[in-house]
């Protein structure tokens, strides 16, 4: 509409002193509560009391037992009895005897913990890339300010790579069911018949039980080809400020939209690899889809946060309440998107009725550590944000932007809580300082590497060729 | 005179010149009647000083009601008027009542607001609506100054500043 060009001025972001030292207290502080509650939890090993809660009835016992182990967090021979019932159907005739391989809670504790931040923090640099690579693909003009938000979230993807790694081969034991080789032994008194089928999609062509060499070799695809594509796409950005041609945008969609295809597989498999194999004899075929639709949201939530911080701090002159407006319906539309999913994969499986799927939803409904959490996410992630964010004005301010965004995070966090951690911790998981104190320490990591990166490159690409569209963007 | 029978109506071929010649206009005291375009023509509703539309205040109250609507019905009827038992579920369970109070609500809320539209703007059958000037409904952008509202200007100024604005002509449109 605007037919004259309007000159942009070079902005570079300055990642203060100040703001450094806020992210380092806000570090001490993770360090802090994880030290308490490391500790804490080391202190109340063996006391046994940790869930008198836990025993309402006979459901309770059963469930927890269901998903996963015969009865290896069943320390107390109580349980034994019920969870013939639910076992059945997964074929084992003997439960509960072996327990050679028992982990003390505390160190089961803290492997879930350090995998689900993991996880969820994997979701914030992939998403990042995944946010540009839409916005090169659908030739998207309004979001030309805040695609190097985006991109700084991607340089993520290598941290979250190694640290995915390292974690799988430290804590894989204690997290993931089916690395035990007992399992597969048809000979063994713990032969898991429905494991032992699904054995190639993990250890694949080796024999189950031994390395699970197709799921590492996954893994280590996933993340070296999102760090390939983040590379790229991060070069052609870097070459387009020194080259006032459309050149290297073009370059760059083809290699977005490239991604965006890698991408549609990779998430969903490493939702169903990192997370659902966690309660091995469940699946749910949505399940790539809700972990998808929870980072997406997310991370939209971290996008809008950090412009929105940016923008008081007086950066991003470029961007102005109708870019916050678009990132305000994003965030606003993706949260009812995540909920429809959500409510997609409950009703068919509350619907349909069959026990080996319910267990799922019984664990986290009606038991004592995440029950509340269960609700809570429908709270945090659907009603608050819908409410929040329904009006025009809401969406264009940059005070309830900074208001719901945090809420959004720190509620899909609480999701992925409860998609982790159920499976691993049975009755003996819970909120507490070491859960928190982690979450604060990746957060303060997560923005430190963030803003460092922020720092490399111009805020806004001058050169980009709808920068010009964006600035005359109007809702 | 009486007012909304007589107007001149200014005739613009685009709509940058529109939206520079509506801030002309206004600041030299006019009041526009009515602007009409082709096509949507972003910033106009700012540039002609429009209220915004509580269209959307509407829509969720309708929306509300087809929530409302939705639950009380399938509670009633599943649970009280003729209760069943559907998969072992309890008479009245709420998951598998919310596709159809989704349905409701979005069904509710969207004839809501078109039949709020509708009689906002006064469009009823067989009202045949005023043309101020054909072209509009083509490739021309028509600006309505009506007569008697800006009575302290004669026409000949006005039609001076229409033309100072942009106007490529002004024309004299009289309803009886």
């Amino acid at each position: 509409m605007a037919h004259h060009h309007v000159e942009v001025a070079d902005e570079q972001y300055v990642f203060r002193p100040e703001t450094k030292r806020k992210l380092f207290y806000l570090l001490f502080a993770g360090i802090l509560l994880f030290a308490i509650g490391l500790g804490y939890a080391i202190s109340q090993e063996g006391k046994g009391g940790h869930h008198e809660e836990g025993h309402h009835g006979a459901l309770h016992t059963e469930k927890m037992v269901a998903s996963n182990e015969h009865g290896a967090a069943a320390s107390e021979g109580a349980q034994h009895d019920e969870h013939a019932a639910a076992s059945e159907g997964h074929g084992h005739d003997v439960h509960g005897g072996g327990e050679h391989h028992e982990a003390p809670t505390w160190r089961k504790r803290l492997y879930t913990t350090l995998w689900q931040n993991n996880v969820f923090f994997i979701g914030l640099g992939l998403i990042g890339l995944f946010f540009v690579a839409i916005q090169y693909a659908a030739m998207a003009g309004w979001s030309a300010g805040v695609k190097r938000i985006a991109m700084a979230m991607g340089t993520w993807i290598p941290i979250a790579g190694i640290l995915t790694l390292v974690l799988w081969f430290l804590t894989h034991h204690d997290i993931f069911h089916w690395t035990h080789s007992y399992l597969y032994d048809p000979n063994g008194g713990q032969f898991d018949k429905i494991i032992n089928k699904k054995a190639p999609f993990f250890f694949w062509p080796l024999a189950g039980g031994t390395f699970p060499l197709f799921f590492i070799l996954r893994m280590v695809l996933f993340f070296g080809l999102w760090y390939y594509f983040f590379t790229r796409i991060r070069k052609n950005m870097m070459a387009e400020d020194l080259d006032p041609s459309t050149e290297y945008w073009y370059k760059n969609r083809v290699v977005s939209t490239v991604f965006l295809i890698v991408f549609g597989v990779s998430s969903s498999i490493a939702a169903w690899d990192w997370v659902m194999s966690i309660d091995t004899h469940w699946f749910s075929t949505m399940f790539g889809w809700y972990v998808f639709a929870s980072w997406w949201v997310t991370a939209l939530a971290a996008i809008t946060w950090i412009a929105a911080s940016l923008k008081s701090a007086g950066y991003l002159k470029v961007v102005n309440s109708n870019h916050l407006h678009d990132l305000g319906k994003f965030v606003f539309a993706f949260s009812i998107f995540w909920t429809y999913i959500w409510f997609g994969q409950f009703l068919l499986i509350y619907y349909a009725n069959i026990p080996e799927e319910t267990v799922y939803f019984i664990e986290r409904m009606r038991t004592s550590p995440y029950s509340w959490i269960f609700y809570l996410n429908i709270i945090v992630n659907f009603v608050l944000p819908f409410l929040l964010l329904m009006t025009r004005d809401s969406k264009r301010q940059l005070s309830t932007l900074k208001l719901v965004c945090p809420i959004v995070i720190v509620g899909h966090w609480f999701d992925f809580f409860n998609m982790v951690t159920p499976g691993v911790m049975q009755h003996d998981g819970g909120v507490g300082f070491l859960e928190i104190g982690t979450f604060l320490i990746f957060t303060a990591v997560f923005l430190l590497v963030v803003l460092s990166s922020l720092t490399k490159l111009p805020l806004v690409g001058k050169n980009h060729p709808m920068l010009q569209e964006s600035l005359g963007h109007h809702i | 005179m009486n007012a909304d029978k007589n107007f001149l109506v200014g005739v613009f071929n685009d709509e940058v010149v529109l939206l520079d010649g509506i801030k002309k206009v206004r600041t030299s005291g006019l009041k526009i009647h009515e602007v009409f375009s082709p096509f949507p023509v972003h910033g106009i509703d700012d540039a002609l000083g429009l209220k915004r539309s509580r269209l959307p205040r509407a829509a969720f109250l309708f929306g509300l009601t087809g929530t409302t609507l939705a639950l009380t019905m399938q509670i009633w009827m599943l649970g009280y008027d003729w209760p069943m038992i559907i998969g072992g579920k309890n008479y009245a369970s709420l998951p598998p009542f919310i596709p159809v109070t989704f349905e409701l609500t979005v069904l509710l809320s969207a004839l809501g607001m078109v039949a709020t539209f509708l009689i906002v703007s006064d469009m009823k059958p067989y009202k045949w609506p005023r043309q101020f000037d054909i072209r509009s409904t083509d490739d021309k952008h028509v600006m309505a100054i009506d007569l008697a509202l800006n009575s302290g200007k004669s026409k000949d100024e006005i039609a001076r500043i229409l033309r100072e604005a942009g106007a490529s002509e002004v024309n004299e449109k009289n309803f009886e």
